[in-house]
């Protein structure tokens, strides 16, 4: 592997000055699982290293129970979200896309704001979080600044933040009663493979009348970036939400999608999957709810 | 770019002058001689160069050295008793024909290892979602499993056994 020297800033404008310093060679790091892989490969050659490890600030999960909002700190782990009762019990599409990402090697050092900012397509983390209207909070040179989840990905492995920008943490705003929220990562087999589709579905209800309040149907894989399918939460909105809506609703979301052939699978079959899988999440959104989850 | 660091190995407190870019992976086993651990892919994929790092298994292929400073590591090394009795996980492996070729046996048992110090009650579900990340060529896992469930019977009985 290519040599480097390896900084540890303590604070986020330390690092943010370290990487003033070195500008074009210089690359922040999260837990490494990625970034590693890219110096070795040769794909990412930084003469510096910004480790974030040590910002104790952006490791921090917590929930603030008076307002109910949640804030994720990027350099929270994802094995941190899978273990935690709290994301299990009131957050659990992002416990099913979290506990399905690489291996347990690799969610007990990968972080989720390293996954993000990866931006692949598949985004298992971003799909969740997306789906929660969640917001990220960047910081750069010039202060901070905050963008919804689902506006950072411009491209395949491209987001919208500038070179000195640090992921600190991405909050979630409190979830209404009534809400259920399931995730699939679809694909040959879970661990270390990236989705053929990833689907992730929210729906709340009206408590009285049982309508469909709010839905959220976010896909991985289908486009470029990870996408929100709107035609098909519109559709599911003032609606009692049964199996046969739920079958409409995945066909609207398939023929929105932006789906194509690659060597992991084929756009046909990636539809088909949309279809299946917005019902079945959906159906599990509905179990949730009335399990008072 | 050099710096020491330091780190607990296996029980044992290690100090050494690492270059920056090292993995773990390669202070274990250019440096220190631990060769128990392999390097199969080199990318985080195989899991044949699981360690335990303050307790959770980790890919050492993509853990820096640098960052195991202060923090306490087991290797496959240091599982077997001084006088050469193997661990139950190892025994149980050996006995279950949880081992063919042998290459991520190191990785698997670590990998083990950190999922019964944590849970030992682990159920056959949470062993595969464990071992999702150790790849194995020969012997179709099962027996790898197998020999998990065996290790959960043989710690169970020496835990009652010492209770008594």
């Amino acid at each position: 592997m290519k040599a480097f020297k390896y900084l540890s800033p303590t604070t986020v404008e330390e690092a943010i000055a370290f990487h003033g310093r070195h500008s074009e060679t210089a690359k922040y790091m999260g837990g490494g699982t990625d970034v590693i892989v890219k110096v070795k490969e040769g794909w990412m050659e930084p003469d510096f290293l910004i480790s974030l490890k040590k910002i104790k600030k952006i490791g921090e999960l917590n929930k603030n129970n008076a307002t109910g909002e949640l804030s994720i700190g990027a350099m929270v782990t994802h094995a941190t979200l899978e273990k935690s009762l709290m994301i299990q019990n009131e957050y659990p599409i992002i416990y099913d896309a979290v506990s399905n990402i690489g291996s347990l090697q690799v969610r007990n050092v990968g972080t989720i704001g390293g996954n993000l900012i990866n931006a692949v397509p598949s985004a298992d983390g971003a799909i969740p979080l997306i789906a929660l209207d969640g917001v990220a909070l960047l910081h750069g040179p010039e202060g901070e600044r905050s963008v919804a989840v689902k506006d950072l990905f411009v491209s395949p492995y491209k987001t919208i933040l500038k070179p000195r920008e640090i992921l600190k943490k991405i909050t979630i705003p409190p979830q209404a009663p009534h809400t259920g929220s399931a995730y699939i990562k679809f694909g040959r087999r879970a661990a270390m493979e990236l989705p053929l589709i990833g689907i992730g579905v929210l729906l709340t209800l009206n408590e009285i009348q049982g309508t469909c309040t709010k839905a959220r149907i976010c896909l991985g894989v289908a486009a470029p970036t990870p996408m929100r399918a709107f035609d098909a939460e519109k559709f599911l909105i003032g609606k009692k939400i049964n199996e046969a809506i739920l079958i409409e609703a995945g066909k609207i979301a398939a023929d929105e999608s932006r789906v194509r052939d690659s060597v992991r699978g084929k756009a046909w079959h990636r539809k088909e999957m949309i279809r299946v899988h917005v019902r079945r999440m959906g159906q599990k959104c509905l179990e949730l709810i009335n399990a008072g989850k | 770019m050099t710096t020491n660091i330091s780190f607990l190995l296996n029980g044992d407190k290690i100090s050494y002058d690492i270059k920056e870019h090292w993995t773990l992976l390669h202070l274990l086993r250019e440096k220190l001689g631990l060769i128990g651990t392999k390097e199969g892919c080199g990318n985080g994929e195989c899991g044949a160069c699981t360690v335990i790092i303050d307790k959770l298994a980790v890919n050492s292929c993509l853990y820096l050295a640098i960052e195991a400073d202060g923090k306490t590591i087991e290797t496959i090394e240091g599982l077997a008793s001084t006088d050469g009795t193997l661990h139950p996980i190892q025994q149980s492996f050996v006995d279950n024909g949880g081992i063919q070729c042998g290459f991520c046996t190191p990785g698997m048992i670590m990998s083990s290892k950190a999922l019964l110090d944590e849970n030992p009650d682990a159920s056959r579900e949470e062993i595969k979602h464990a071992l999702a990340g150790n790849i194995c060529r020969c012997t179709g896992y099962i027996q790898i499993f197998e020999s998990v469930e065996a290790a959960q019977e043989k710690v169970a009985a020496n835990k009652g056994g010492k209770d008594e």
